[in-house]
């Protein structure tokens, strides 16, 4: 078979995987796998920029938040239906990619980190600032009236899990397409040296653009679906926490593979979800487990499974 | 201009600090055949074409690409016009495999036609002897093999000016044959700008031998000419031949 075979195999074998386990896991474990597609669309939109083109953002979260708020002030204060604040709020956190790429993709390695840390931070402080709509902090509460989608109550277990899904699924399977793309191939390219790739006659310039804006969308859109399906927006996404969060699931699932988002949030949210049956210092066996993943897996889950076993693995 | 030129360069001139790499160079590439800079050490080969490829800013002069001043562009838009470059350190793109290295390369005129895209790579790694290797990791291969590698990254992008820097350096004897005779078997198919420490090489190669020193052009000729030239041994030699 070939690797082009597997790899579609694979992507639609954990689709299949997901629906089948809709039937057969407890409720509470339902709700988290809501959660958890919900939050891998966020981290494959962080993987595009950082796993492919090798651009590490420290500021995703305002991207996060430029959906979610996006999405929730255009319900809120707009009075929009469900489907158009959908696209106000990717599209909002689409253009805040934009102007921050025009800026901060003249600088590269720490500067850039450092930059969109800057940025993201002050969205932070721009939410907290205009408190009055926002409510800051304390965020408000998008009523079960006003995420009706189609007609379709997400408020409902099952609502909920296949909207998460269906939106999960799109993001997986296009991101997994865009990859294979020759423009795809140019990020990596630029990833792997770009000094090369410019000399190739490629605008790396204007392909980081379009690799944030991308990614910035797909982190808003991941925004748009948490606002959507939990029915909280709240300044408490837009802070440094939530910038890290996409950074350590990428990392600890395989950055630049395509499954690699998922599995590492999953693993994250059940490494904390297990140890805290245990013990009040579940952070500390975390933490430890994270340690150790990065110094016996640097790759990642799948970035090793993909360098040891399965080499044709996406 | 001149038709016969596909290049030319007018005053170019850089600066680092204080320092003149190069001073008023008025150069000019005859098409179709292969010219070889040379020069000691420090002579500003590389800052020369570092600046017709776009790499370098020039401080001041004009760079004339097929009649076209080019001196405005940046470098990928020169290269989109058909000049290829190869680095003087080797600079492949080490975590992909050879095939997908040569696929980038070719890709950027060639990625919306797959199967063209597919014969072009084949053919070019046939050419250069490294098609057993395609599915090898770059970063695996052994340095001989990675410099043929980045020139078929050069020949896969079709180019009409093939820039050239220190492309023998570290190749073993036998690799520096099998390189001398790809250079021979690409003339009149394109226009070669090579940049070459290894006279062997050069003797073997250039049709026209242009010699820089201290960041100026000291002689230009036939490798017959430069061959006799006073200055130019004087310069390699540090012998005043005038005493």
């Amino acid at each position: 078979m070939t690797s082009f075979n597997k790899s579609n195999l694979l992507h639609f074998g954990v689709l299949a995987g997901l629906v089948i386990l809709f039937f057969i896991l407890p409720t509470y474990h339902v709700g988290v796998l809501s959660r958890v597609m919900v939050m891998a669309i966020y981290a494959m939109g962080f993987n595009l920029l950082f796993g492919y083109t090798g651009l590490l953002s420290l500021g995703h979260a305002m991207f996060f938040a430029a959906g979610m708020y996006g999405f929730g002030l255009a319900i809120k204060f707009g009075g929009f239906p469900v489907p158009a604040a959908f696209v106000v709020g990717v599209l909002s956190a689409a253009l805040l990619a934009l102007v921050v790429g025009l800026l901060a993709l003249r600088t590269a390695g720490v500067a850039f980190m450092i930059v969109t840390l800057m940025f993201a931070q002050t969205a932070y402080l721009v939410v907290l600032y205009f408190g009055k709509y926002t409510r800051g902090d304390e965020g408000f509460i998008l009523q079960q009236a006003e995420r009706s989608l189609f007609g379709l109550d997400v408020t409902t277990e099952t609502g909920r899990y296949f909207t998460a899904f269906t939106l999960f699924a799109v993001c997986f399977i296009a991101l997994a397409k865009l990859v294979q793309t020759p423009f795809g191939k140019r990020l990596v390219a630029i990833r792997e040296n770009e000094e090369r790739a410019r000399m190739l006659g490629y605008d790396a310039g204007r392909y980081k653009l379009y690799a944030l804006v991308i990614s910035g969308a797909v982190s808003g859109l991941a925004g748009v679906s948490y606002a959507l399906l939990f029915g909280y927006v709240g300044a408490t996404f837009s802070t440094v926490q939530y910038s890290i969060f996409p950074l350590l699931w990428v990392l600890l699932g395989g950055a630049g593979t395509t499954i690699g988002p998922f599995i590492g949030v999953l693993f994250m949210f059940y490494l904390i979800d297990i140890s805290s049956g245990y013990t009040n210092a579940y952070m500390l066996i975390a933490g430890v487990v994270l340690v150790l993943l990065t110094v016996f897996a640097p790759k990642g889950i799948a970035g090793t499974l993909k360098a040891r076993v399965f080499p044709w693995m996406p | 201009m001149d038709a016969m030129n596909i290049l030319e360069t007018k005053g170019l001139t850089k600066i680092y600090g204080g320092l003149k790499a190069n001073t008023d160079i008025d150069f000019k590439l005859a098409r179709g055949k292969v010219t070889a800079l040379i020069g000691p050490n420090g002579a500003g080969k590389s800052t020369f074409v570092g600046m017709v490829s776009g790499r370098t800013a020039a401080t001041r002069g004009r760079v004339f690409f097929e009649g076209e001043d080019i001196s405005h562009l940046p470098a990928h838009s020169r290269i989109q016009l058909g000049l290829a470059y190869t680095f003087q350190i080797t600079s492949v793109f080490r975590g992909l495999s050879v095939y997908e290295n040569v696929e980038l390369a070719a890709g950027r005129t060639l990625a919306d036609r797959p199967s063209l895209l597919k014969a072009k790579v084949n053919s070019v790694l046939e050419r250069v002897g490294i098609s057993d290797r395609a599915d090898q990791i770059a970063g695996d291969l052994s340095y001989g093999h990675q410099r043929i590698l980045e020139i078929a990254m050069g020949l896969a992008q079709d180019p009409k000016l093939f820039i050239l820097d220190e492309p023998t350096q570290g190749l073993a004897e036998t690799e520096v044959d099998e390189f001398v005779a790809l250079i021979r078997s690409l003339a009149g198919e394109t226009t070669i700008l090579l940049i070459e420490h290894n006279m062997k090489v050069v003797m073997a190669t250039a049709d026209f031998i242009t010699v820089l020193d201290h960041g100026m052009v000291l002689a230009e000729g036939s490798p017959e000419e430069i061959h006799k030239n006073a200055a130019v041994q004087s310069a390699y030699l540090g012998t005043n031949v005038d005493a």
